[in-house]
This record gives structure tokens, C-alpha cells and sequence, in this order.
């Protein structure tokens, strides 16, 4: 189990080195890459908007229910939501829905080439996986997390204040005030940040896996479960590094 | 020229290839038989270095390739070969037209206006309509994949096709169509052909050289008349495709 991890993070990083080297050496895919960022984006908005709408949600309602037990008014329902979504669940809510959806399905992808041999067939038509198939689709997701981010955020703002205005009573202009007057910028980039390390995570779990799917069918079956497991892992360990990291930096 | 010389190559501890010495003549069809598991396949993918070998020499025009490490000059090695994958090996998530043109943007001058032309021409060559270059590779027949996959390795001229058991899991008819498009090859642009191959018949009517892998070595080499006659009893075997012989004995004891 140990050496196998081992094995997977020394391939990963190896993955990471030739991204690298054929960035710098090779033209870009810009096609691609564009290709890539809308499908990354098409797949993955409708469920991103989903999740987090209702995130925003239920954190209103959870908010605005404990405090108004303690204090006999949901205050502060705006700023609990807002800080909640933009620092932590925006960023790892994306992160893990991206995974599964786009994530999951780039590794399928890449995982048939590899064991219907169209991986080699690049190496013999003068190219290889990781300037055709890796790198744009590494930019790709640098692109279009963040954004979705930005979009996830701006969901579960809405979904709150749905909740607060028609099912707490929390005047709306109250809501959103309670937002602005508390958050300032490091907030946003704290969250943001995190957002472009999620999706180099999610990138390079995915595409690797994919390049080194072997054993057919059942090899991308394996593939594709273990790149979402492994991604949806680290997003919420690293999550907790992150935020200790960001903080002690004063974002 | 190419010359194979003691060429090894190992997978953890099953030792695929143990001594392999085999001279590849320019512009003749030179066919690899063996049963399967073998070692065939393995190895033609050293020689264009999809993977790379244990030991030993590959010597291309005079000069080793088999040590060659920096990614550009490698790219520069595969380029003299054409690799004709058992199934095809096409990008699914692109048309014909596209897989055929896919290696000109990557090893060629060629710019992107001719593609068409091109790409009908190489369609033309492994007779197929130039309609079928807007299909996508999931609707065409087994038959019409190794004609398209050939296409796209003809499209951007290699020296030298490695051909991965063309004739495999086709009717008798389509496979004696691609023996004759090999042949074709061949006459029409010299192209020197390594065919692996465990069908016969085909091996015996698009071969100048047969070369029989057995156990990691070269067991025999020599034309196709030289196979018919020849009383070596594994080769003998093979040849008849029968199950009893030494082969046989060798698999049940292991």
C-alpha cells in the first residue's frame, strides 16, 4: 500500500517534470486547450451552480437556526455564509465536483488511449501524450477552476439569501451588508489561491492516472474511481494545509 | 539496412527476448512468425522505441539506435518507421480525414491546405472513397481501420512499416486484401516491411525473408521456400499449424 503510493507519487511528479520540459520545448496546443477549457467548463458549470446553490443554502438556514437560539435574531446569517463559501467550501466544493465530473472523465479518456494503444500511435506520428493530450488539458483546468470558483461563490451567496430573506425574515439589504462590511480582499484571494492549487491537483491526478492506465476495460474502470477518490483525498487533506499555510502569510 | 544484434529485453522476471540477431533487408518484406506471447511484438516496439530494450544493438543506417535518450533525437528515430497498430490505434475522438492528416502537422512541412489532397490521395492508395473521411473511426469495419491506420502511415512517408499482425481477426478475404496491400506497398513506393504475423498463408505470399521467434531467439531464417522444406520440427509445427510437436511439449511441462 505504501510502496504503491510511493510509486503513484514518484510517477505523478516524473508526469510533472516532463509537463515541464515539453512546455518550454514544444509548441503549444492552443486548439486544445480551448477545446478543453469548454468542455471542462460546459461539464461541470450545471453541477458546480447545483451543489453550491444549495451549500449556500443550507448554510443560511443552519446559521440562521443556532443563532437565533442563542440570540433570538439570525444576525450575521450574510457574513457566516459568505466567509464559509468564499474561504473554504467555493474552492473544495468546485474542486471535488470538478473532479468527479470533468476529472473523471478526462481519465477515462486518456485511459482508453492508453490501452487501445493511441497513446503510442502519438509517440509514431511525432508527438507524445503529454504535449497533446496533458499539458493542454492541465491549462485547461488552471483556467476554469478558478472561474467556476468565482461562480460557486456567487451561487451560494444566492442561495443564502434566498434562505434569509424568505424562510428567516433577514432583510436583504441587511444580508448583504453583513457581507461587505466584514470581507475584504485577502478573503477572496485566500479562497482563489486555493482554487488554481485544487485544479493542478485535480489536473495531474486525473491525467496521470489516465496515461498510466494498463488492463483494459477493467483497467479504466480502476482508473477513472481511483483518480476521483484520490482527488476528492487530497482536495480536503491539503485543504487543511492550505488555509494554515495561507493564513500564517496573512491571506 | 537494419541490424538487430543480441537484443534483450526483459519484463521483471520473464525474460521476453534473450538473443535476438536479425538483419532487416531495405525494400523487401521481412516477416516475424511466433507463436503468441512470444516475444513479436515486443519486439518491433524496441525498434521504434516505444520500448526500450535490456541490451544488445539496433543499428539503423549504420548507426545505433537503441541508446537514444534525448527526446528530440528519438522523435527523429521514430520517424523513419511507420507503425501500423493491431487494432488501428485511431483517434477515436477525431474523423478519418483527421487521423490520416494527424502526423503531416507533426513530421512534415507540410502545410495545412494540401492535407486534403493528401488525405484523399493516401485514402486512394489503401483503396478506400474519399467519402470515408468524414466518417468517425467507430463506424468503420475492422477491415477499414488497418486501411485507414495504414493510410496515416503512409501519409507521412516512413522508410520502414512495422506491421502488428495486419491479417489478425479479419475474414480470410480481407486478410489476403491487406497481404496484397503490402505487397503493393512495396512495389509502388519501396517501402522496406517487418510484417509480425502467425498467419501462414499470408506470411507465405508477402514474404522475401521469414524469421521464426521461438523462446527469445531466432530460431530459423530464410525465404519461404527454404520454411516449406525445412525439417526443423518446431518450425515444422508451426508451419502445419498442428498441436502435436515440440512446442506443444514445452508449454504443457512449464
Amino acid at each position: 500500500m505504501v510502496t504503491r503510493w510511493m510509486d503513484r507519487t514518484g510517477g505523478a511528479t516524473d508526469m510533472v517534470r516532463s509537463v515541464c520540459f515539453w512546455l518550454v520545448r514544444s509548441r503549444f496546443e492552443f486548439e486544445q486547450f480551448v477545446r478543453q477549457s469548454v468542455s471542462v467548463g460546459v461539464e461541470s458549470f450545471g453541477v458546480t451552480a447545483l451543489t453550491s446553490l444549495f451549500t449556500g443554502m443550507v448554510l443560511a438556514l443552519q446559521a440562521g437556526n443556532t443563532i437565533g437560539s442563542i440570540f433570538g435574531d439570525p444576525i450575521y446569517v450574510g457574513t457566516i455564509v459568505a466567509f464559509s463559501l468564499i474561504r473554504e467550501l467555493g474552492p473544495v466544493l468546485t474542486g471535488v465536483v470538478v473532479a468527479g465530473r470533468a476529472g473523471a472523465a478526462v481519465t477515462a479518456h486518456i485511459g482508453t488511449m492508453a490501452v487501445t494503444e493511441q497513446l503510442d500511435a502519438l509517440y509514431t506520428l511525432g508527438t507524445n501524450p503529454i504535449q497533446y493530450l496533458v499539458i493542454p488539458r492541465m491549462f485547461a483546468f488552471l483556467l476554469t477552476m478558478p472561474i467556476l470558483t468565482l461562480f460557486s461563490n456567487l451561487f451560494g451567496i444566492v442561495g443564502g439569501y434566498l434562505v434569509a430573506v424568505y424562510a428567516l425574515g433577514v432583510p436583504g439589504e441587511v444580508y448583504l451588508s453583513d457581507i461587505t462590511s466584514f470581507m475584504d480582499v485577502n478573503d477572496f484571494m485566500h479562497g482563489f489561491l486555493k482554487s488554481f492549487v485544487f485544479a493542478f491537483l485535480v489536473a495531474t491526478v486525473c491525467c496521470y492516472q489516465g496515461v498510466s492506465t494498463r488492463g483494459g476495460a477493467e483497467g479504466v474502470g480502476k482508473s477513472t474511481t481511483g483518480a476521483v477518490v484520490t482527488c476528492i483525498v487530497l482536495i480536503l487533506v491539503l485543504d487543511y494545509f492550505l488555509t494554515a499555510i495561507l493564513t500564517a502569510f496573512g491571506i | 539496412m537494419i541490424e538487430i544484434q543480441h537484443l534483450k529485453k526483459s519484463f521483471g522476471s520473464h525474460h521476453v527476448l534473450k538473443d535476438v540477431n536479425l538483419n532487416i533487408e531495405d525494400g523487401k518484406v521481412t516477416s516475424i512468425l511466433g507463436g503468441s506471447g512470444s516475444g513479436k511484438s515486443t519486439l518491433i516496439k524496441c525498434m521504434i522505441r516505444l520500448l526500450d530494450c535490456d541490451g544488445g544493438k539496433i543499428v539503423v543506417n549504420g548507426r545505433d539506435i537503441s541508446r537514444v535518450k534525448d527526446p528530440f533525437r528519438l522523435a527523429a528515430v521514430r520517424r523513419h518507421f511507420g507503425y501500423l497498430f493491431q487494432e488501428g490505434a485511431l483517434f477515436d475522438s477525431m474523423t478519418v480525414g483527421e487521423n490520416v492528416s494527424f502526423g503531416l502537422k507533426y513530421l512534415t512541412e507540410v502545410p495545412v491546405q494540401q492535407y486534403e489532397a493528401i488525405v484523399k490521395e493516401k485514402l486512394a492508395m489503401v483503396g478506400l472513397k474519399p467519402s470515408v473521411a468524414a466518417l468517425n473511426p467507430s463506424e468503420l469495419s475492422g477491415g477499414m481501420r488497418k486501411r485507414v491506420s495504414l493510410a496515416r502511415v503512409l501519409a507521412v512517408s516512413p522508410k520502414c512499416i512495422l506491421y502488428d499482425e495486419p491479417t489478425t481477426g479479419l475474414d480470410p478475404i480481407m486478410s489476403d486484401i491487406i497481404s496484397d496491400l503490402i505487397l503493393d506497398m512495396k512495389k509502388k513506393i519501396g517501402v522496406t516491411s517487418v510484417v509480425i504475423t502467425h498467419d501462414m498463408h499470408s506470411a507465405f505470399k508477402i514474404s522475401d525473408y521469414i524469421a521464426f521467434l521461438h523462446e527469445g531467439t531466432i530460431m530459423m531464417y530464410g525465404t519461404p521456400e527454404e520454411f516449406r522444406k525445412t525439417d526443423n520440427p518446431y518450425v515444422r509445427q508451426f508451419v502445419d499449424g498442428s498441436s502435436q510437436g515440440p512446442i506443444k511439449m514445452k508449454l504443457m511441462k512449464e
